[in-house]
């Protein structure tokens, strides 16, 4: 008895030195933090991500209230109804921004750009740019190992085994930046979402001469400046052989689509043409069945793709 | 007890088949490339137009800054196109393709092979010619030669260490020039002391090439002042800091130049093309390429001049066997793998190594077992596993304190790795990353 | 034109490998093996077995159906360890006990872990510690060697030399052992109580120089180990040789010599510098001597290893190897 008594009294003593302890040190230790930092962390997030440029959503909390101007930090995830938020707590205005998406600045699926020799180092995209320009003849195209994928937090990122590049899934992306920065070939770019997540972009990185691009794969831009002639809107810049869309001044307008020898130039979640184009070149069906995944947004226009394939096969 | 460097290091299969197989010229091919980027620094600047003709020896790009090289005509013929071609990086560069017609040289040049041993130059007239003569450091490096013979003031240079070492398996183009124009390099080692101002060289050479050093030690029996240091066959005694660890028993400090502890280091076909350009006036337009495989019918050693397709090479040496998988530039350690044959040769292509099937391959990488094999053969007393570890998971800091900047790519980690493990692929990526991060800091 | 392989450098590869590594031990344990065959009998070919096939299997089963990954049982790693633990074990023990060592050394020493490299603890030693811990007595119980004349079932058992020591320091006559040159000699052929391998110091020896030629493992640990025992038994001996017995007998008895060579080097567990090395092997050999002679266990270099297997990670984070030169300082 006199054993359980004693164990009952040095644990009930052990119990309140130790108390005693953390109470001074609680109170000797007192960090006086601005309580403006745990309101702004509470709106953000909590993702974590990083994509703010800061080291997870305290850091950037820490900054936001340290910041006499919100105008360069932005949290990608929240977009702008969190930055409304966060400038709502600290007595501030912020602009809005436009929502961003990753776009893949790549097309050269297996069958567009053929292998031109076999990787057998480390299965990992900087190891391969390091080594050399790739397994295909585009030096600037996709390494397809995957990097991005691993990058990606948010699970919005897949490998396509059939085209071996990376695919976008739109509904999960948000706008981190991690697979831009993990992609060694720089092919990732963050685009406006645009209304109804209507993009068009060209869909390539090489800045070889028009010959060779062409050579090392069908759908490479070829810098011939069609596109170029085609916009109206000064969206479109050539350089270095390659052509790129500012997608702030595009319009969506559709005309550089079309023109595009090589098909480089991609448009995602438009509705279809009313004419059929006229030189249906060979890789533009399958440039579709590469976004299907991203078009999950819209189920409707799915269902009506596939009756009018189930309808072609009933024609048959 | 022979001489070599204290920490790490491994001994691969010398496989020197090529060994004492005596210098041919390659015959000239019907187009040259010459990439103007063929060194470390800024690529040089194009002085040709497109069906500009142009002689041997002719100046066809200069330098583009300090650290940059001249780039000189190693044909006659006419400037077909100004192209990028892809060279033996595995990327697209600047190149200049000329068509060859006849083999003219400039008047210039002496193309005599009379032996030359008085220096008339003064030691700055020498540095000049060696910077204008576009002479690089040919063991494999490409560092423009002529900024080693520059010593930093407040620096003082005490010995010249001469690297005659080879000691990737396979090449022997350093050992046959040892052979064949030991002579020529002496006079070249006299020249680069002349130039330095001091009295004192080393010439490490392993002990697998006893003729080599018994030839040298022939030549240098009046020139006391020359020391043939022959060193035990340990992989990588060619790096410099391994080097002069081996021969003068001093160690670089991390981060430092070979002036640091008063060593200023140049492979021996450096010190031959240095003879050349300053007794002959001929800038370095050709260098000895060895070419060499297990299944290769004929492993030799070639003059090449430099801008020959690498595929001309093996057509003209034998032929590229039928069970080639890989074909590496350089030594099979260090070299470069080959996308395309019709990459050029460059100043720095010390080899041309044709690997079989059976040996191209790597294996399936597995579980690291921490044996701990790459922490002791490492040169530079770095831990490889823990480097690739801290790499996969961005941890720069730590790979920061680790010294990864230290690692000089030898490959001796990933050689004797029994699980497979990719170390030297990770462990670049995370020099390549630090660098950049302490660079950025410095701004 | 034929599509070439590319790779970053090296080109080329030792030859080395895992395999390899791991049958050059089975390979050094064979003396040891057909030592104790001598004087075990039937018993050493069956715990081996035993303990062999319930590692090997073991291994299997929660790679292929837990896991899901290719498995590695041809890598000889479980292999080893069953050999390993077979060693540690006594001879007459039933087999199902011997089954279920094997079980918890491989799915808990081991692939709890993540498998071969990941795991913290000797397998072969956890799964030796954790029967010794469950079944004490027939842990203790050492079949007497009954050399040529393997027949004989009922040979019956007896003590270990070291327990024979524990007991005779306890009364305080342990210099009856200093003298005894048979008693030595005994314990370097092999003919002593005691579990399977351990037996033969010179047989493990034998295995052990053949190791350090092919160099699978370096000298660092066992010299760092065998040099802390005797030191620190030596210094024991010569205060009161009456309680505490000389360092010979200690370097030569129990598990020492088989834990020393093949147990403490084991890749995984130990450290990877040679500076960690020795002090993991110091760390051993004091260890090891406390338990034998001041602790209640009469051997104690499994729980030393063990320890210093929890220390090792500790051990690699601050002793770093020798750098090539030290950094510059800044001018």
């Amino acid at each position: 008895m006199s054993l359980l008594v004693i164990t009952i009294i040095s644990l009930c003593a052990i119990g309140v030195v130790a108390a005693i302890i953390l109470y001074v040190a609680s109170k000797k230790f007192h960090v006086i933090e601005d309580p403006r930092i745990d309101k702004v962390e509470e709106a953000l997030p909590a993702a974590n991500c990083g994509g703010c440029g800061f080291p997870g959503c305290r850091a950037f909390a820490e900054a936001t209230v340290k910041a006499d101007d919100l105008g360069d930090l932005y949290c990608p995830v929240g977009g702008s109804d969190t930055m409304a938020k966060v400038a709502s707590i600290l007595g501030q205005e912020v602009e809005d921004k436009k929502r961003q998406i990753a776009v893949l600045r790549c097309n050269g699926a297996c069958e567009h750009r053929p292998k031109t020799n076999i990787y057998d180092g480390a299965t990992s995209c900087s190891v391969a740019s390091l080594t050399y320009g790739g397994d295909t003849g585009c030096e600037y195209g996709c390494l397809g190992m995957g990097e991005c994928v691993d990058a990606c937090n948010f699970n919005a990122m897949y490998m396509d085994e059939s085209t071996g590049l990376p695919v976008v899934i739109e509904d999960n992306c948000v706008a981190c930046n991690a697979c831009v920065e993990a992609c060694p070939k720089d092919l990732l770019e963050l685009r406006n979402v645009g209304p109804k997540s209507r993009r068009i972009f060209v869909s390539c990185r090489n800045e070889a001469k028009g010959a060779i691009a062409k050579k090392s794969c069908e759908v490479a831009c070829i810098g011939c400046s069609k596109c170029f002639k085609e916009c109206k809107f000064d969206a479109i810049t050539i350089a270095n052989n390659l052509a790129y869309i500012d997608d702030d001044k595009c319009v969506l307008c559709r005309k550089c689509v079309p023109v595009c020898p090589t098909n480089a130039i991609h448009e995602l979640n438009f509705p279809p043409r009313r004419e059929p184009r006229k030189d249906k070149a060979p890789a533009k069906p399958k440039i579709e069945n590469i976004e299907k995944p991203i078009v999950l947004k819209k189920p409707k226009e799915e269902v009506k793709d596939n009756q009018s394939t189930n309808d072609i096969k009933k024609e048959e | 007890m022979l001489k070599t460097f204290s920490l790490g290091g491994i001994h691969p299969p010398e496989n020197k088949l090529s060994a004492r197989k005596g210098l041919k010229d390659l015959p000239l091919p019907k187009m040259v490339t010459i990439p103007v980027s063929q060194h470390i620094g800024a690529p040089a600047k194009i002085l040709v137009k497109r069906g500009e003709e142009v002689k041997v020896g002719q100046l066809i790009a200069e330098s583009a800054g300090f650290i940059s090289a001249n780039i000189y005509a190693s044909v006659s013929g006419k400037v077909k196109k100004i192209d990028q071609v892809v060279d033996a990086s595995g990327y697209r560069k600047e190149s200049i393709v000329i068509s060859v017609e006849g083999d003219e040289w400039l008047d210039t040049i002496d193309r005599s092979d009379i032996l030359n041993k008085t220096i008339e130059l003064s030691p700055q007239e020498i540095i000049d010619k060696v910077a204008e003569a576009g002479i690089v450091g040919l063991g494999g490096a490409t560092f423009p030669a002529h900024v080693k013979l520059m010593v930093p003031p407040g620096k003082k240079a005490e010995v010249l260490i001469v690297n005659g070492v080879e000691c990737e398996p396979y090449l022997t183009s350093d050992h046959q020039l040892m052979l064949e124009r030991g002579e020529q390099v002496i006079v070249g080692v006299q020249i680069v002391l002349k130039a330095l101002g001091i009295d004192k060289a080393i010439i490490g050479i392993e002990n697998n090439k006893e003729d080599a050093i018994k030839h040298l030690r022939m030549i240098t029996k009046n020139h006391p002042n020359i020391k043939i240091c022959p060193l035990k066959v340990q992989y990588p005694q060619g790096g410099e800091k391994q080097l002069i660890k081996a021969t003068i028993d001093k160690e670089v400090p991390s981060g430092a130049l070979p002036i640091e502890v008063g060593a200023v280091v140049q492979n021996v076909a450096t010190i031959f093309a240095i003879y050349e350009a300053v007794q002959k006036n001929k800038p370095l337009i050709s260098r000895i390429v060895t070419v060499t495989g297990k299944s290769f019918s004929n492993p030799s050693n070639w003059r090449c001049r430099i801008g020959i397709p690498i595929s001309h090479l093996i057509e003209q040496a034998g032929g590229l066997p039928e069970d080639t998988e890989k074909v590496i530039s350089g030594g099979p350690m260090m070299g470069k793998a080959l996308t395309n044959l019709d990459a050029p040769i460059t100043k720095g292509t010390s080899g041309v190594l044709l690997i079989r099937s059976l040996e191209a391959r790597r294996k399936e990488m597995q579980n690291c077992i921490r044996c701990c094999k790459c922490v002791r053969v490492c040169p530079m007393g770095l831990e490889p596993y823990l480097l690739m570890q801290l790499t996969e998971r961005n941890y720069h800091d730590r790979l920061e304190k680790e010294d990864v900047m230290d690692c000089i790519e030898c490959g001796s980690c990933s050689y004797t790795c029994p699980s497979y493990r990719p170390l030297l692929d990770y462990i670049r990526i995370g020099k390549k990353d630090v660098g950049q991060i302490m660079r950025s800091r410095k701004k | 034109m034929n599509q070439f392989v590319i790779s970053p450098s090296p080109h080329i590869h030792s030859g080395d490998s895992v395999q390899k590594n791991m049958y050059r031990v089975l390979f050094a344990l064979i003396p040891a093996f057909l030592v104790s065959a001598l004087f075990f009998g039937w018993d050493t070919w069956i715990v081996t077995a035993i303990a062999v096939l319930g590692c090997v299997i073991t291994e299997y089963v929660i790679q292929v159906y837990l896991m899901k990954v290719p498995t590695t049982i041809m890598d000889g790693s479980a292999l080893l360890t069953g050999v390993l633990l077979a060693f540690n074990l006594p001879g007459n023990l039933a087999w199902w006990i011997i089954l279920l060592g094997a079980i918890f050394a491989i799915a808990v020493g081991k692939m709890s872990f993540g498998g071969l490299g990941s795991n913290v603890f000797n397998p072969a030693l956890v799964g030796r510690v954790f029967l010794l811990i469950s079944f004490p007595a027939q842990m203790t119980s050492w079949p007497r060697p009954k050399m040529f004349n393997w027949t004989d079932v009922d040979a019956g058992t007896g003590a270990t030399p070291l327990e024979l020591v524990k007991q005779a320091s306890k009364e305080g006559n342990v210099d009856q052992f200093t003298d005894s040159v048979g008693m030595i000699f005994n314990m370097i052929s092999g003919d002593v109580g005691g579990s399977l391998g351990e037996v033969s110091a010179l047989a493990l020896i034998v295995g052990g120089a053949y190791l350090i030629w092919k160099k699978v493992i370096t000298w660092h640990i066992p010299v760092a180990i065998l040099g802390t025992v005797i030191v620190f038994t030596s210094i024991l001996y010569f205060y009161d040789p009456t309680r505490y017995v000389d360092p010979f007998f200690h370097v030569f008895s129990g598990g020492l010599m088989l834990g020393t060579i093949f147990m403490a080097t084991d890749y995984a567990t130990s450290p990877m510098t040679y500076k960690g090395m020795i002090i993991y092997g110091v760390g051993i050999g004091v260890i090891t001597v406390l338990i034998r002679v001041f602790g209640s266990y009469p051997e104690g270099v499994s729980f030393a290893i063990l320890i210093m297997n929890a220390v090792t990670p500790l051990i690699n984070v601050y002793m770093k190897p020798q750098r090539f030169a030290q950094p510059l300082k800044t001018v």
